[in-house]
């Protein structure tokens, strides 16, 4: 109960002025939250994990409700194709920093809130101590190493963690790491391997997707602020939601009592490094591994053949709707069916091999190999958008 | 045998046929996994390790009860159950 006792306790001392009673008038005429309700909402410190699809619905509603502190960690820059769902980001913001597009919009949206930005990575080195800061954590973060980061110092710093993910047209949300409830890890004790499964750049988001969980987060929030952690909360519950069934799932989780973190003899009583235990060492890694001892073809060299007309089989590797938006003319064989389609080629032929950005034409290769294949098979380095980047500027990029 | 319905979740109807849900007939969680990746045998590789070990970022659910918590694999199923198959995913932020 500690979010509900530290919150309560500033609260005691928090007023509204005038303002902030027509403001926030809706709420306080409502008997489930009221004046003691708001001034919780005002006394509460929310840290905020990343600045894009998930933290953007929930860092907007937390702040119109009257959360008191808001802060932000995201030390990203807005990209045009981040606009599809990324709604604190508006056109005009492309190429800045999104925590600066963000606070413009929050403190225009409610200029009571006291917004703190932290333009970094969260890291084992620093998380601890920004979380001492906060009552509550709510995670809009985009890969396992960072989960697993924040699950950790949530449970290390006894602070509740608002958990989403979206991936397609799918999400999950729940609340971990209350003092009773399971963690993330009690719930997946490991990461998948890195590749394994697809991240939004790779696999795509429905733009709306998490619009719906982050406001679904932005409700357990409020909830936690304002109840503290009581059995309506998604404590103990994963709820799956699946955009286009519209099905809302709930599944029961348990605390683990071997759980590494939370359980009742943990091994991780520090942060650890997380880029190692999700199988990543340094940034670059999952691809240069993949891709080191493989022939790598750039775009110049490849426009120079085509040019010449010298003999060497283009393959595509992309899904047949990457394919529509533009293409090489190269045979399409989406990765996962390259197994089942490699009969479709000449294994002694030479190949370029693209994907979108070489990563799944590395595998792709790696496959071909594996069945035998005799031929020469280059990579294409950065893959089709290092093609519309460097020798057709004509072509559009996704 | 009884007659359950196998959910299979988004990041892992590529190697399904694009199905996201299959009927399968068996007695326990581990004749339904072991009917479902026979049919679609790309779907082992995803969800178990060489070992023939449930991969530990996948959770199996019978309706809305974590097998690990019941009789895991052996666990029986019953008419109209559904088996949900809950792998982590991760995108948020970007």
């Amino acid at each position: 109960m500690t979010t509900a006792t530290s919150a309560s306790g500033s609260a005691a001392t928090a007023t509204l002025n005038n303002e902030e009673v027509l403001r926030y008038s809706r709420h306080l005429i409502m008997p489930e939250v009221g004046m003691e309700g708001q001034l919780k909402l005002k006394a509460a410190k929310v840290l905020c994990i990343g600045a894009g699809g998930l933290g953007s619905p929930l860092a907007l509603y937390l702040a119109a409700a009257g959360v008191g502190t808001l802060g932000m960690v995201d030390f990203d820059v807005v990209d045009y194709s981040n606009l599809q769902r990324q709604i604190l980001h508006h056109t005009p913001d492309v190429g800045r920093k999104k925590l600066d597009s963000a606070g413009d919009k929050l403190l225009a949206m409610n200029p009571f809130l006291h917004l703190k930005k932290y333009d970094t990575m969260l890291t084992s080195a620093n998380a601890l101590d920004l979380f001492k800061e906060y009552d509550i954590v709510a995670d809009g973060t985009d890969n396992f190493a960072t989960r697993y980061l924040v699950n950790d110092a949530c449970v290390l710093s006894g602070k509740p963690n608002v958990y989403a993910s979206i991936f397609r047209f799918e999400g999950q949300a729940s609340v971990f790491g209350t003092k009773d409830g399971p963690c993330y890890r009690c719930l997946y004790p490991e990461p998948p391997p890195p590749g394994l499964v697809p991240s939004c750049a790779e696999g795509g988001v429905l733009g709306i997707l998490p619009g719906l969980l982050g406001v679904i987060q932005a409700t357990e929030v409020i909830k936690l602020i304002l109840n503290g952690e009581t059995k309506d909360s998604l404590i103990g519950r994963l709820l799956l939601v699946d955009a286009f069934a519209m099905k809302f799932r709930e599944l029961k989780l348990r605390k683990n009592s071997e759980c590494p973190v939370c359980g009742t003899h943990p091994t991780v009583t520090g942060l650890i490094d997380y880029n190692e235990f999700c199988g990543i060492r340094g940034e670059e890694k999952p691809m240069s591994a993949l891709v080191g001892g493989m022939p790598e073809m750039e775009v110049t060299e490849l426009k120079r053949r085509v040019d010449a007309k010298e003999d060497l089989f283009v393959l595509d590797v992309r899904e047949p709707h990457e394919y529509q938006i533009c293409n090489l003319h190269g045979h399409l064989i989406p990765l996962g069916e390259i197994e089942k389609r490699a009969g479709e080629l000449d294994p002694a032929r030479e190949m370029v091999v693209h994907c979108k950005a070489g990563v799944r034409s590395a595998k792709a290769i790696a496959a071909l190999q594996q069945l035998g294949f005799t031929g020469k098979l280059h990579n294409l380095k950065g893959g089709i958008m290092a093609w519309a980047d460097q020798v057709d500027p004509t072509m559009p990029k996704y | 045998m009884s007659q359950i319905k196998v959910q299979i979740p988004t990041p892992l109807r590529q190697y399904s046929d694009k199905k996201d849900s299959v009927e399968v007939e068996a007695t326990t969680v581990g004749e339904a996994m072991k009917a479902i990746t026979t049919a679609h045998p790309d779907l082992r590789r995803h969800l178990y390790t060489d070992e023939g070990k449930l991969r530990a970022f996948v959770n199996l659910y019978l309706n809305e009860e974590d097998i690990r918590y019941m009789q895991k694999e052996a666990t029986e199923v019953k008419d109209g159950d559904t088996l949900y198959i809950v792998p982590s995913i991760a995108g948020g932020r970007g």
